[in-house]
C-alpha cells in the first residue's frame, strides 16, 4: 500500500480560523477534512497514514523553522506520497503548500502533489518546481480537485508517464517536451499563422515566459522636502468602513482623510480586512498604516510632508486585474495631488 | 498595485511580512515587517517600545525611497 502524507492549514485541519493561524505544527494519524474524499480518490491504491497542519501565519513567519519541524513529522512515516492542500486561492497557505512541497522533494525524494487557484502568488513561486493541479479560486472547487490530485499523484508514485498540462489538470511549468508530430514544422508555422490572420484561436507550441517587470524608479534626492503618500492592502479603513470595502475579493479601493490625525485608535479606525486576525489592527491600525510615526517624522522635518489622503484596500484573494486598475488610478491620483513617493503596506 | 504605482512613475516602497510574494508581485524596494496581522507593531511589546519598533521601520523605508536600486531588493 502506498502511504501519503498530507499537509492541511488550520482551517482545512479543522482546528479553527484566523485566530488559530499561529499555531505550531503537529500531526494526526489518518486523515482530516478533505483527506477523507483524497484518501477515497485512491481507490485504495493509497492510504493518508498521517496529516499535518500548521497555522498559515506561523508557517509564514517561521517558514525555516516550520520546514524542518514539519519534515522530522514526515519521515516518522516513510511515505511514498507527500500532498499538501489544496489552497485555492489563499496566498500564505498556497506559498506555505509549495513551500514545503518542494523541501520535502528535495529532502525525501518522494513525489509531491499540490493543488491551487492561478493567481495564487505560490503558483508563481513554485510551479517550476513541482505539480500544482490548477484549482478554483475557492473551497466550491474542492470536488474537481481532488481527483485530480490524486491521479497525478498515482500516477507519480508509479512512475507513469505524465502528460500534458491539459491533460492532466496541472498548471504549466514551463518544461519542453520532444515528441513526433505528424506535420512537419513549417506546415505547422504556417496554419497557426493563418489562423492568426484570420483571428481564429491557435496554440502556440513555445511561449514566450511572461516576465511583467517594472525598472525601479529614481530615488527620492531630497525627502526632507517630499510630499509622501500612504497606500495599504491591510484594509484599514474610518470605523464602520463606509465604503464597504469587501473583506476578500475586494472590487474597490477607498480614498480617506488624514488632515489632522496624528493617531489612528481603535475608535476611529479598523480593518475590513478578512483572512488574518483582525484583532491587533483594530486595536490600533498604526500597526497597519504608520500615520502616528510619519506625522512625527513630519513634525522633526525628517520628511516634507505626509500627504492629506491614503488609500486603502483589502489584498485578501483580490483578483490581479483589480488589483492592477487600483493601482493605476491610485497612481494616477497620488500624481495630480504632488506626491512623490509612496510607501505600501501589506498584511 | 506596487507595480502599478512603480510603472506610473512614482518611487515605491514595499512593507510587508512575506517577502517572497512582494518578489513575485514585483515590488523593487522592500522592506520586511514584523508579522502579517501587525506587520508594523508588535502587541507584545509596551506602547512606547512598539512605537519606537514601528519608527525604525518607517525610518528604513525611506531610507529605501533614497537609496538607488537597479533590481528588487531587499532592505533588511
Amino acid at each position: 500500500m502506498i502511504k501519503v502524507v498530507h499537509y492541511l492549514n488550520q482551517f482545512f485541519g479543522q482546528i479553527g480560523g484566523e485566530e488559530k493561524a499561529h499555531i505550531e505544527p503537529f500531526v494526526k494519524e489518518g486523515f482530516v477534512g478533505p483527506g477523507m474524499a483524497l484518501n477515497a480518490a485512491f481507490k485504495g491504491q493509497a492510504q493518508i497514514v498521517a496529516t499535518i497542519i500548521c497555522g498559515d501565519s506561523y508557517f509564514a513567519e517561521n517558514e525555516e523553522k516550520a520546514k524542518e519541524t514539519i519534515l522530522e513529522m514526515v519521515k516518522q512515516y516513510q511515505p511514498d506520497l507527500f500532498i499538501a492542500g489544496p489552497a485555492f486561492n489563499a496566498g500564505r497557505y498556497g506559498n506555505a503548500c509549495g513551500s514545503i512541497c518542494k523541501y520535502v522533494k528535495e529532502k525525501l525524494n518522494i513525489p509531491v502533489v499540490t493543488g491551487m487557484y492561478i493567481e495564487n502568488p505560490g503558483v508563481d513561486l513554485y510551479k517550476k518546481d513541482l505539480y500544482i493541479i490548477s484549482t478554483k479560486d475557492s473551497a466550491a472547487g474542492m470536488r474537481e480537485a481532488i481527483p485530480k490530485m490524486a491521479d497525478l499523484a498515482l500516477k507519480l508514485v508509479n512512475n507513469e508517464e505524465i502528460g500534458s498540462p491539459e491533460e492532466e489538470g496541472y498548471i504549466e511549468r514551463g518544461i519542453r517536451k520532444n515528441y513526433f508530430a505528424e506535420e512537419r514544422g513549417s506546415k505547422r508555422a504556417v496554419d497557426m499563422l493563418i489562423k492568426k490572420i484570420r483571428g481564429e484561436e491557435f496554440k502556440t507550441e513555445f511561449k514566450m515566459p511572461d516576465f511583467d517587470r517594472v525598472a525601479p524608479n529614481p530615488p527620492v534626492l531630497d525627502i526632507t522636502k517630499a510630499k509622501i503618500a500612504l497606500v495599504t492592502s491591510g484594509g484599514i479603513v474610518p470605523k464602520g468602513n463606509p465604503d464597504k470595502i469587501e473583506s476578500s475579493s475586494a472590487s474597490k479601493f477607498g480614498k480617506y482623510s488624514i488632515e489632522g490625525v496624528n493617531d489612528l485608535t481603535s475608535e476611529t479606525f479598523e480593518t475590513a480586512h478578512g483572512g488574518y486576525d483582525p484583532v491587533y489592527a483594530n486595536k490600533d491600525a498604526d500597526r497597519v498604516l504608520p500615520v502616528d510615526v510619519l506625522r512625527e517624522l513630519e513634525r522633526e522635518g525628517k520628511i516634507g510632508e505626509l500627504h492629506k489622503y491614503y488609500y486603502a484596500t483589502v489584498g485578501n484573494g483580490t483578483a490581479v486585474a483589480n488589483a492592477k486598475r487600483f493601482g493605476q488610478q491610485i497612481a494616477r491620483e497620488l500624481i495630480a495631488d504632488g506626491v512623490q513617493a509612496v510607501i505600501l503596506t501589506s498584511t | 498595485m506596487v507595480k502599478e504605482i512603480e510603472r506610473a512613475g512614482l518611487p515605491v516602497v514595499h512593507m510587508c511580512t512575506i517577502v517572497p510574494i512582494s518578489k513575485t508581485v514585483g515590488a523593487n524596494r522592500i522592506v520586511p515587517t514584523v508579522a502579517i496581522p501587525h506587520p508594523l507593531g508588535n502587541p507584545n511589546l509596551s506602547y512606547e517600545d512598539e512605537k519606537h519598533l514601528r519608527r525604525k521601520l518607517v525610518e528604513k523605508a525611506l531610507k529605501a525611497l533614497q537609496t538607488p536600486v537597479e533590481e528588487q531588493t531587499v532592505f533588511e
